[in-house]
């Protein structure tokens, strides 16, 4: 039998893989997203800042920054999911995706139901992909603050699927 | 409503400032919002093409402005928005929304916006939603 993979070697080529996706996307650095990683659970988290600001007075964070977190978190979970089994298997390495990165979905539309507002302090969100075939793909996304049990938005969106070669 | 200083709608808003939004017009329930296309708003690096999420705080906020300017509104905040992705907008075009509050009720504005970059004749987006109608209290 081969022996395992040494575990700090596992998490580091799932570390940087999940960094080079992420920091390809200007925009997420931009609201300045990170993502945490469990095995293949991702948790984005939006560190709150003065520029995310819609209304000042009550504050609340802006509704747009909501859309955007959240499509954001769609985006790369779905592309997450879509390149875990060739990182996995070692058919993709993280220096490969660094040279040619990979195409990511398109957004087909996504729908944002504002539960609560938006308070000034991080938020933290989930993507899960309820269906991924070889063109389309429906994600579900949910995002909190405080108590993971009273969301403050959810959304859902259709995605376009990259045509991977070699898969 | 009172008279809306354009510049100072925009001031108001810490993130529409950070995209650097302008509003442009605005009145009886429309309103017109554009930004530049900006290196730091693009989603996929390939393309360079602005990130949708980008698009969507354009459109909600020229949304919510529609929505205030409106007559008897006092404020506003969006229940849900739905946004249609019909093309890529191109790299380094200025991208305008225009939105329309269409109808209200008592206690809800319905809203519809169209986004579009220098090619005025295809829209990059278009969207419809709802938001909260805060009206001044008839006597």
């Amino acid at each position: 039998m081969k022996a395992p993979e040494p575990v700090q070697q596992v998490k580091h080529r799932r570390d940087s893989a999940l960094a080079t996706l992420v920091g390809a996307v200007p925009y997420a650095g931009f609201l300045g997203i990170q993502f945490e990683r469990h095995g293949d659970e991702l948790t984005a988290v939006l560190p709150y800042s003065e520029k995310l600001i819609g209304n000042p007075i009550l504050p609340a964070i802006h509704g747009g920054v909501i859309a955007s977190f959240l499509e954001v978190t769609a985006i790369i979970e779905l592309s997450w999911a879509m390149l875990w089994d060739e990182l996995e298997s070692g058919r993709l390495t993280p220096e490969a995706m660094a040279d040619n990165l990979p195409r990511l979905p398109k957004t087909i539309d996504f729908t944002v139901d504002y539960l609560r507002t938006g308070l000034p302090r991080d938020a933290y969100a989930r993507a899960r992909v309820n269906r991924s075939g070889r063109r389309y793909a429906s994600v579900h996304v949910e995002a909190w603050q405080d108590n993971r049990a009273r969301l403050f938005a959810q959304a859902t969106g259709h995605f376009l699927m990259p045509q991977r070669k070699n898969v | 409503m009172p008279q809306i200083d354009a510049q100072d709608f925009i001031n108001a808003l810490p993130f529409a400032r950070a995209l650097g939004m302008r509003l442009d017009q605005i009145g009886e329930g429309h309103a017109q919002i554009s930004m530049d296309w900006d290196a730091r708003f693009v989603g996929d690096p390939a393309t360079g093409v602005i990130h949708g999420g980008a698009v969507s705080a354009l459109m909600d906020t020229c949304g919510g402005a529609a929505v205030l300017s409106y007559p008897g509104a006092l404020g506003t905040a969006t229940i849900d928005l739905r946004i249609d992705y019909m093309r890529a907008a191109t790299p380094g075009q200025r991208i305008t929304a225009r939105a329309e509050c269409y109808h209200v009720t008592r206690r809800v504005a319905f809203v519809r916006a169209t986004a579009h970059d220098e090619d005025s004749a295809n829209p990059v987006a278009t969207a419809s939603g709802a938001f909260t109608f805060d009206r001044k209290e008839q006597p």
